[in-house]
């Protein structure tokens, strides 16, 4: 081929890149062109650029890198990775075969162009794209870093804050996680059954901590608001009845019923109205407006329904009345979430998502409030919905916080005192004490400390025999000291007033002499006189690394972590997490890169902590007593 | 009419002061609420009109103290842009959540502060600690989607500062800090009307 022909598609290409928005219909309109003659014309074309693409690469950039490969890689990959993400089908200019089959009739005047340095600056302006590309990938990666990069110092006190005390778990988790039954239930002597005695299936209930959607009626008839609907389920038949149905858009946001067993039902709407309902007749009484904002909580005294709403208001309804609005009080700063009368009529206390619990005294002689509140409680960390007054005691109120809070309070709203505060996020600590509380010591593990093998024989005379210790523990007593004085803290354990603790020193005596000697349980349990239970504890729960000078050790209550030791050193390498309960076993897989610890929590996680780094595979010369240590273990079960 | 503009007039330092105390029950409520540290480590206090927990650490109030009394002076210059609450884990270091507390720069009550000769703000005290209030909800709020930090953590606070800003004694330098698959969270904004004080949380998105 010679010259001219040669240039003339290319130039064509390169010139219709630019133009190819500009006239996209046109484009369109030419794509009905003879099969044959593109392919060939295609052919021709993806040739032409690799060989253009070639003189380039040897004339302009003779100093690029490994040129072969970027050829090739201009040749078939960039046009598809310069693509955007996803396959689009728009045509990009990149794409040389498909070029043609838009040709359009624009005709270049070619005397005046180097086709040559055109094609040269836009297969640069290719590579420079696949460049951006990466930059904006590693860009994305660096995130939050790019936008620090804006001119300015970052600075930071050096003095730094300590971090959270070791062994520290955070309580939050309590919030996370699904709670189960409080084990403070569990304690009680009567039988508490662990199922629900019936399910109701309640489809499209609203999922909003603020609303109050279910009431049960002192004549045993549930109302529950499923979405814009109100339906009675007669607790004793199992009988179902659909009261009402709002329309449109509209929700049911509260229902409360009033007292006595009557069958009158008030109803908070979505739109700011409360409704009464006669429930037996299935007939609505009246509409009472009053409020800007949903109504998310009712509460009734006598011939009075108070409601509080979105608008932080509380109007006080009296439903005999032709002018049914007796006071409206500016209670709270946000929505309304819980509204409850006191059983003697004289208090009505209101919890809102200002965190606020306010108690409001009523106007004497009336049965509603004034609109001056007697207390204003603002102890509470999160918005308060729960609400029960004592209904035994006057005055006497419970009121919950949300999660933030996880406190439950109660208030004497005589005094304005707070009796007592109950932290619902303490469930663990309770599961504790429950344990500790029923230990119970068999006189073999009575006699620990004076026939147990640590005090007879460890303690004293095999410390006096370097061979022997060395024999009994495969480690050298400078070794087992290091490896103590590491891990005594890990393995420290308060003393109680039931027990004293197992120390530190026996503790680790037990775990290598099971490592050791792949002792079961129950040898150990008579030689050192500790219980199964404890052992399975604290053994198990050390292994060594095969690829690095590495320990894993894995703990119990607090953390439920497992710890990666730098050996001898004993230095925290890492600490892995994830565990609920203690973890009871660990395990070395048999190409020694992944750990495979059990914990109590009923799983089995694999860590990939010991992988091998693939220039560093030489092997590592581990102390003696490591070695040894590590043959017998892999060698146990 | 004057005793009335001697009520509602707040000094650069005043609105510097205002910002640091936000600072602090904004830290502490942080680190009280994300349970970074031990609760029977902190104790309530009154404050917005709200209750609040403070840490009891001397550790950490003396941090605190010396941070914002610092920050108070880069942000009466002006200096500070940007403080950045970061909470690390303990063990490798990973940066988890980064509450940014950024700063910027109003000019208050041009007319009043004219008259003063002294740049001022006439915003009410009451409706800025209104405000305030209703961010510190947020902070306690933001637990329901923050994910857990499910192991031993600390925190740090970096001070984004103009180019031109000196390092005092016992500062240095500090390397920019990085979320991947971060995600971030607006809260409401507050303003003395001489500074206004945006945050955001940005955390790592669960895997």
């Amino acid at each position: 081929m010679d010259g001219p022909i040669t240039r003339g598609p290319l130039q064509r290409w390169a010139k219709k890149t630019t133009n190819e928005n500009i006239n996209p219909s046109l484009s369109a309109s030419f794509k009905n062109v003879s099969n044959a003659n593109l392919s060939s014309c295609n052919q021709s074309m993806q040739k032409l650029s690799i060989s253009a693409n070639q003189s380039c690469n040897n004339s302009v950039l003779s100093s690029s890198k490994t040129p072969t490969r970027n050829e090739n890689k201009k040749g078939k990959k960039t046009p598809s990775k310069n693509k955007s993400p996803g396959r689009s089908t728009t045509p990009t200019p990149n794409k040389a075969s498909k070029t043609p089959n838009k040709a359009d009739r624009f005709i270049p005047s070619r005397s005046n162009s180097n086709y040559d340095l055109c094609h040269y600056m836009m297969s640069r302006d290719e590579e420079k794209g696949e460049e951006v590309v990466t930059q904006t990938a590693a860009s994305e990666a660096i995130g939050r870093a790019l936008t620090d990069t804006e001119p300015g110092r970052l600075l930071q006190y050096t003095c730094k804050a300590p971090a959270a005390p070791e062994g520290y778990q955070n309580r939050l988790r309590v919030v996370y996680s699904q709670a189960k039954v409080p084990s403070s239930v569990k304690n009680t002597t009567r039988y508490i059954p662990q199922a629900p005695d019936r399910i109701l299936d309640a489809p499209d209930i609203l999922d909003d901590y603020y609303l109050n959607l279910v009431d049960w009626s002192a004549s045993n008839i549930l109302a529950v608001a499923l979405g814009n609907s109100v339906y009675l389920w007669n607790a004793g038949t199992g009988q179902i009845e659909q009261l009402l149905t709002l329309e449109g858009s509209e929700t049911v946001c509260s229902v409360s019923w009033v007292q006595g067993g009557g069958t009158h039902l008030a109803v908070g709407t979505s739109t700011a109205t409360v409704e009464l309902w006669d429930c037996e007749k299935i007939k609505r009484l009246r509409l009472m407006d009053g409020h800007t904002g949903r109504v998310g909580s009712l509460a009734w005294n006598m011939y009075i329904v108070s409601s509080g709403a979105r608008d932080g208001n509380i109007v006080h309804h009296d439903v005999r009345q032709r002018e049914h609005a007796l006071a409206t009080i500016n209670a709270h700063s946000q929505e309304i979430c819980g509204l409850k009368w006191s059983p003697d009529g004289k208090y009505l206390a209101s919890g809102g998502n200002d965190n606020l619990l306010n108690i409001w005294p009523i106007v004497q002689g009336q049965h509603y409030t004034q609109p001056q509140y007697l207390y204003s409680f603002n102890q509470h960390l999160a918005a308060v919905k729960g609400l029960a007054w004592c209904p035994w005691s006057a005055g006497i109120l419970a009121s919950g916080g949300g999660t933030a809070d996880r406190t439950i309070r109660i208030w004497n709203v005589n005094t304005g005192a707070n009796l007592n505060t109950v932290d619902t996020k303490s469930q663990e600590k309770e599961n504790r004490k429950k344990r500790e509380v029923r230990f119970w010591i068999h006189p073999i593990l009575e006699k620990r400390e004076e026939y147990g093998a640590f005090h007879t024989l460890v303690k004293n005379q095999l410390r006096e025999d370097e061979d022997k210790f060395y024999n009994y523990f495969r480690m050298q007593k400078t070794t087992f000291d290091n490896l103590l004085q590491k891990l005594s803290q890990e393995l420290k354990h308060q003393d109680t007033f039931m027990r004293e603790s197992i120390s530190p020193a026996e503790r680790l005596a037990v775990t290598l002499r099971y490592l050791a000697t792949g002792d079961t349980f129950t040898d150990l349990y008579y030689s050192y006189r500790i219980g199964i239970k404890t052992i399975s504890c604290i053994v198990c729960s050390i292994v060594w690394s095969t690829h690095y000078k590495e320990l894993i050790s894995g703990h119990g209550y607090a953390n439920n972590q497992l710890v990666i030791w730098k050996y001898p050193l004993m230095t925290r390498v890492a600490e892995l997490t994830g565990h609920v309960a203690r973890v009871l076993h660990l395990a070395l897989s048999p190409d020694g890169t992944t750990v495979l610890s059990a914990g109590a929590d009923e799983t089995l996680r694999l860590w990939k902590c010991f992988m091998l780094d693939p220039s560093k595979k030489k092997e590592p010369t581990d102390s003696k007593a490591a070695k040894s240590l590590l043959n017998i273990n892999t060698s146990m079960r | 009419m004057s005793q009335q503009q001697t009520t509602n007039c707040i000094t650069l330092r005043g609105s510097a002061q205002i910002i640091c105390e936000y600072l602090k029950f904004a830290i502490n409520s942080v680190l009280f609420q994300r349970g970074l540290y031990p609760p029977e480590t902190f104790k309530t206090e009154q404050q917005y009109g709200i209750t609040l927990l403070m840490s009891e650490d001397p550790l950490i109030k003396s941090f605190l103290t010396n941070l914002l009394t610092q920050s108070e002076e880069w942000i009466l210059n002006k200096k500070v842009t940007k403080l950045s609450l970061v909470i690390i884990n303990v063990a490798n270091k990973e940066v988890l959540e980064c509450w940014d507390f950024n700063v910027q720069y109003e000019d208050g009550d041009v007319a009043l502060s004219k008259e003063k000769n002294e740049t001022v703000g006439s915003k009410e005290l009451k409706k800025i600690q209104q405000e305030i209030r209703e961010v510190m909800l947020q902070v306690a709020a933001t637990i329901s989607y923050l994910p857990l930090l499910d192991c031993r953590c600390s925190f740090d606070v970096l001070v984004h500062a103009k180019p031109h800003c000196d390092i005092p004694e016992k500062w240095a330098e500090a390397e920019p800090i990085s979320i991947p698959n971060a995600q971030n969270v607006q809260l409401k904004t507050f303003s003395t009307s001489l500074h206004k004080m945006e945050t955001v949380v940005s955390y790592k998105l669960a895997d």
